[in-house]
C-alpha cells in the first residue's frame, strides 16, 4: 500500500484531485449517459481545480470594480465618468462594470464558487462526522515507509510495551486503539473541523448579506439647526429600502440639531485647513419619551436610535435669507443649506420662490465663510465662519418649472425658462441689472425690477446624516469570527497518525514508531521522536545508545 | 517640539537607509562568494570516485536526484550548504541589518511621539512603519529558520520603499484627521502591516523557490549560488508557513477594517476601492493555499500565485493609494 493509498483510506473524503487523494489510475471510461454526464459535471464543479479556477477568476473579476467608479459607493463618480467619457461609458455600462459586484458575470462566478463549495462541504462533513466517532484505522503492515520511522528495543515484554504506548499516546491527546501488538493513534480532528467551519461560515456570510440584507434600509437627511427630523419615509431627502424592507416599518423617532462645531488646523505642507474634529450636538426623542435627550454625534461614533444607526456624513452652512415683498411682508425666512464645493466650504445653494412675489424667482447663491483678501477670487479663504462671511447671488425670474410635475432637485436651478435679472451673463460675463447681489451678514438689498428686498439675516449650520437600518452586522460578525476561528484551526492544528508496534526480538522487545501526516506537518518526525522518547521513559528503559534511534531515510512528504 | 522630533525621525530614517544599503551590498557580495564556493564544492565532488554522479554534480544538475548519481551530487550540495551556512559577508550584513532595524525603529518611535499617535496615518508614516515591520519580521523569522539568504531581497526592497517614502511621500506631522481618530487605527493598520511583513518574506521565498526549481531542472546553470540555498521543496514549505500566517493576519485585517468601516461609514462592506483590493489579495492568497492542496498545482504554480499576491499587496499600497479614488484617501498628499 503506497502512502497516498494509506492517506486516502484513512483520512476523509476529498475531491479526487486533492493533493492527498490517490493518484487516478488508468480508467476505461464507459460511455456516459445523461445521468453520467451530470455526475461528471458535478464532479468537475466540485473538484479542487475548478474551485481554484473560480477563486482566481473572482479575484480578476473584482479588478474592474476598482478601476471605474461604482454606482453603490460613488454615484457622482459614475455621472462624472458618463460626462467625461460618453463613448466608453456606453460600452462599460452595457457590460455592467459600474455595478461590478452586482453584475451577472461577477454573481455567476461567486455563485458557482459557492455551489462548488457546498458540493464539497456536504460529503466532507458527513465523512468527518463519521470519522469523529470512528476508531483509528488498523496499523499498516510496514511502517518503514512512513514518516519519522524509528526502532528501538526495550526490556519490557510486548504486552506491557503496547499498553504503555497506548497510555503515552492518550496522554498526548491522541485517540488510540490497540490492534494486536500495535497501537494506532490519531489526533488533530479539529483541523478538519476548523476547515469545515471556515467554509460553512463563508456560506453563512453570503446568505446573511443576501437574505438579511434585504430587510434593511438607508436614507439621507440634511438637518439644519432648528429643524426637527421625524423618521418617516416622507421626511428623508433620499430613501433606499432593501427588497423586503417596508417604509411603513420605520420607528418614528425624532432628531433635532442643536449645534455643530468644527475645528481645523492649518497644514503647513499643503497650505490648507485640515479638519481636526467635528462635534455634533443633537437632541433625540423616541416615541413615548416625555422630553428630548441630548446626544453627541461624531465621525466614527454613530448614535443608535430606534433600531437605526445615525452617521455624520457631511456638514455645511445654511445662510438665512429673508425675502420680503415691496410692502415689507415676509415671503420667505428660513435657512437654506448650501453645499460645500471645496475644503474651505465655498458653498453654493439655490432658493426658489414660487409664490408670493409678482413673478417666480430663482436665486443662485455662493456663500463664503471667510472671503479672502484677493477681491477677484470668489472662493472662500478658510472654512471657519468670520464676520465678513458673505453671499453672492444671481437672480432669475420666469418659470421655475415646478408646475410640470417632474421631480426637482432643490439644489439646482434650471434657468432654461428663466431670465437673468441680476448677476453676470454666463455667456458674455457682462453685468446684468447691476451685477450679482453681494451681502454680508445683516445687509439688505433690493431685488431688481421692484420684486422686493432680500436680507442676509443669519447663518445656521447643518449636518448631512446617513440613517441606516441593517440587520446583518451581528450575524455577519458571528460568521466572520467563525471564519477566523475555523481558519486558525485548519491552518495550525496538525492532523497526524502515529503507530507503535512491538514484537519479541533477540535482545528484548523491538519497538517501531512511525507517523503519517494529513496536509502540512513539518514537525511530524519530531512528534514521532517525542512519542518514542516518552514511551521509552514510561517503560523505564535507560537512555538510548546514540545509534538506537535511526532517523528515517524516507524522503519528506510532498510539501 | 513636534517639528524637531519629526526632523530627528527623518534623520534616523535616512541613517537606517544608509545602513540598509551597506547591508544590501554585503548580502550581494555574500551571494557572489557563494557562487565561488558552490563551484569549488562541485569540483571537489567531481574528483570523488563516483564518476557518473560527479558529472551530474559538475553540471550543477540534480535531475537524477533519485538515481545513481544522487549521492555524490547530494554530498556536493550539502557541502556547499554547510560551507556557506554563514559567510563572513553574511554575518556582517546580518549584523548591519539589525543595527539598521534599531535605527529604523527609533525613527518610527520619534515620529510617533512627534505626532502623538500611531505613526501610520499617511503614506509616509505607513511606509516608514510598514518597512520597519517587514525588517523586524524578517529578523525574527531567522530565529525559526535561517532565511538570511533573503537579506539582499529584503534590504533592497526596504531601501527602495524607504527612498520612495522620504522623497515622494514625505509630509510634515499634521493632526490625525477626524475619520482616523479611532482605536481601530491601531488594530486594523498594525495587523495589516504585520501581514505585509509575512507576505513579503514568504513571497521572497517563493521567488527563490521558483529560481531553485528552475536550477533543479538544469536551467539557470550560471546561478550557482542557488546550490547553497535550501531545496525548492524546503523553500516552498517555509514560504507556505509564512504566507499562511500572513493570510491569518490578513483575514483579521479585513474583518477589523469591516468593523471600523461599520463604525465610521455605517456599512461594513461597500466595495470601496481599497476594500476591493483587500478582497482581491485575500482571494489570491486563499487561492495559493487552495492550490497547495490541489494536485498539479503544488510547487511552481502555487509559487506564482504567492508572487502575484505579493505584487497585489504592493500595488494596493502604492498605486491604489495614490491614483485610485476612494474613501481610504489618507495618503496626506492631496489637498482635496
Amino acid at each position: 500500500m503506497s502512502r497516498s493509498d494509506v492517506a486516502a483510506s484513512t483520512f476523509g473524503k476529498r475531491p479526487d484531485d486533492h493533493a492527498d487523494s490517490p493518484e487516478p489510475g488508468k480508467v476505461n471510461q464507459p460511455k456516459l449517459g445523461p445521468i453520467g454526464w451530470l455526475r461528471f459535471l458535478w464532479r468537475q464543479l466540485t473538484s479542487m481545480r475548478t474551485a481554484l479556477l473560480l477563486l482566481l477568476l473572482l479575484a480578476v473579476a473584482a479588478i474592474p470594480g476598482s478601476l471605474v467608479p461604482q454606482r453603490t459607493s460613488d454615484p457622482n463618480g459614475v455621472t462624472q465618468y458618463m460626462q467625461n467619457h460618453p463613448d466608453a461609458y456606453k460600452v462599460l455600462d452595457s457590460l455592467g462594470v459600474f455595478s461590478t459586484f452586482a453584475s451577472p458575470w461577477f454573481s455567476a462566478i461567486y455563485l458557482l464558487l459557492f455551489v462548488s463549495l457546498v458540493g464539497c462541504i456536504i460529503p466532507r462533513t458527513r465523512h468527518h462526522l463519521a470519522a469523529l466517532v470512528a476508531k483509528p484505522p488498523r496499523t499498516p503492515a510496514r511502517l518503514q515507509r512512513l514518516i519519522g520511522y524509528r526502532t528501538s528495543t526495550s526490556a519490557a515484554d510486548v504486552d506491557t510495551a503496547v499498553e504503555a504506548g497506548r497510555t503515552v499516546l492518550r496522554r498526548m491527546g491522541y485517540r488510540v486503539e490497540r490492534y494486536g501488538d500495535s497501537v494506532s493513534a490519531e489526533r488533530g480532528y479539529l483541523r478538519e473541523t476548523g476547515n469545515l467551519i471556515f467554509h460553512v461560515a463563508l456560506v453563512g456570510i453570503l446568505l446573511t448579506v443576501g437574505v438579511f440584507g434585504s430587510f434593511g434600509y438607508t436614507g439621507q437627511k440634511i438637518l439644519t439647526q432648528g429643524d426637527v427630523f421625524t423618521n418617516v419615509g416622507s421626511d428623508y431627502d433620499s430613501f433606499n429600502p432593501g427588497r423586503f424592507a417596508s417604509i411603513d416599518d420605520l420607528t418614528p423617532f425624532q432628531m433635532k440639531l442643536d449645534a455643530f462645531d468644527a475645528t481645523y488646523t492649518f497644514n503647513q505642507t499643503t497650505g490648507a485647513w485640515d479638519p481636526k474634529d467635528y462635534v455634533t450636538k443633537l437632541e433625540t426623542r423616541q416615541p413615548g419619551d416625555a422630553g428630548w435627550t441630548p446626544q453627541t454625534l461624531k465621525i466614527n461614533s454613530p448614535i443608535s436610535i430606534g433600531g437605526s444607526e445615525v452617521y455624520l456624513l457631511g456638514n455645511g452652512y445654511a445662510p438665512v435669507l429673508t425675502i420680503r415683498k415691496p410692502d415689507g411682508t415676509i415671503v420667505k425666512d428660513e435657512p437654506t443649506p448650501f453645499l460645500a464645493q471645496d475644503a474651505n466650504l465655498t458653498s453654493n445653494g439655490v432658493i426658489k420662490i414660487a409664490n408670493g412675489l409678482k413673478e417666480q424667482v430663482g436665486i443662485r447663491g455662493f456663500f463664503r465663510p471667510t472671503p479672502g483678501p484677493d477681491a477677484s477670487s470668489v472662493l472662500s479663504f478658510a472654512p471657519q465662519l468670520s464676520k465678513d462671511a458673505d453671499v453672492f447671488m444671481s437672480v432669475y425670474v420666469g418659470d421655475l418649472g415646478l408646475d410640470g410635475g417632474t421631480p426637482q432637485n432643490v439644489y439646482t436651478l434650471d434657468p432654461d425658462k428663466m431670465k437673468l435679472v441680476a448677476g453676470r451673463s454666463p455667456t458674455t460675463q457682462q453685468k446684468v441689472g447691476g451685477g450679482p447681489i453681494d451681502l454680508t451678514l445683516g445687509q439688505k438689498a433690493d431685488l431688481p425690477d421692484g420684486l422686493g428686498t432680500i436680507e442676509f439675516s443669519g447663518i445656521k449650520r447643518y449636518v448631512s446624516l446617513d440613517i441606516h437600518h441593517d440587520p446583518t452586522p451581528t450575524p455577519a460578525l458571528i460568521f466572520a469570527l467563525l471564519v477566523l476561528g475555523g481558519l486558525l484551526l485548519s491552518l495550525f492544528v496538525p492532523r497526524r497518525r502515529v503507530w507503535i508496534t512491538a514484537a519479541a526480538g533477540e535482545d528484548g522487545t523491538v519497538l517501531q514508531y512511525a507517523g503519517l501526516a494529513r496536509g502540512e506537518d513539518t514537525n511530524l518526525a519530531d512528534a514521532v521522536a517525542e512519542v518514542a522518547e516518552r514511551h521509552r521513559a514510561a517503560l523505564g528503559d535507560g537512555p538510548p545508545p546514540d545509534d538506537s534511534a535511526e532517523p528515517s531515510e524516507n524522503p519528506k512528504p510532498r510539501m | 517640539m513636534t517639528d524637531t522630533l519629526a526632523a530627528y525621525s527623518l534623520l534616523l530614517a535616512y541613517s537606517a537607509m544608509a545602513v540598509y544599503a551597506i547591508a544590501f551590498v554585503m548580502y550581494v557580495l555574500d551571494l557572489s562568494r557563494r557562487t565561488g564556493t558552490a563551484e569549488a564544492a562541485a569540483v571537489q565532488a567531481a574528483s570523488a570516485p563516483a564518476g557518473a554522479g560527479a558529472a551530474t554534480a559538475a553540471r550543477g544538475g540534480t535531475a537524477l536526484l533519485e538515481r545513481v548519481g544522487t549521492i555524490t551530487s547530494r554530498v556536493a550540495e550539502s557541502q556547499a550548504r554547510s560551507v556557506n551556512k554563514a559567510t563572513r559577508f553574511q554575518r556582517t550584513a546580518f549584523a548591519l541589518t539589525v543595527v539598521a532595524a534599531v535605527v529604523h525603529v527609533g525613527a518610527i518611535v520619534l515620529r510617533g511621539i512627534a505626532a502623538s499617535r500611531g505613526p501610520w496615518a499617511n503614506m509616509y508614516e505607513f511606509s516608514l512603519t510598514g518597512t520597519g515591520i517587514i525588517v523586524v519580521v524578517f529578523l525574527l523569522i531567522n530565529f525559526w529558520r535561517d532565511v538570511k539568504f533573503l537579506g539582499a531581497y529584503i534590504t533592497g526592497f526596504v531601501v527602495l520603499l524607504l527612498g520612495l517614502a522620504v522623497t515622494n511621500f514625505y509630509v510634515a506631522v499634521t493632526p490625525t484627521p477626524p475619520p482616523l481618530q479611532s482605536y481601530w487605527l491601531y488594530i486594523h493598520i498594525s495587523v495589516a502591516m504585520l501581514a505585509t511583513g509575512f507576505y513579503a518574506v514568504g513571497g521572497g521565498l517563493s521567488i527563490v523557490q521558483l529560481l531553485q526549481a528552475a536550477r533543479e531542472k538544469g536551467k539557470l546553470p550560471k546561478w550557482r549560488f542557488l546550490a547553497t540555498f535550501p531545496s525548492s521543496g524546503a523553500l516552498e514549505t517555509m514560504a507556505s508557513r509564512l504566507i499562511i500566517v500572513g493570510f491569518a493576519f490578513w483575514t483579521f485585517t479585513l474583518m477589523a477594517g469591516a468593523i471600523w468601516a461599520y463604525h465610521a461609514w455605517g456599512r461594513y462592506w461597500g466595495w470601496d476601492t481599497k476594500e476591493v483590493w483587500t478582497f482581491i489579495i485575500w482571494v489570491v492568497f486563499a487561492g495559493y493555499i487552495h492550490a497547495r492542496a490541489t494536485r498539479g498545482w503544488r510547487g511552481t504554480r502555487s509559487a506564482w500565485l504567492a508572487i502575484i499576491g505579493l505584487a497585489a499587496v504592493l500595488f494596493n499600497f502604492t498605486i491604489v493609494n495614490l491614483f485610485f479614488q476612494g474613501l481610504h484617501a489618507y495618503s496626506g498628499l492631496t489637498t482635496s
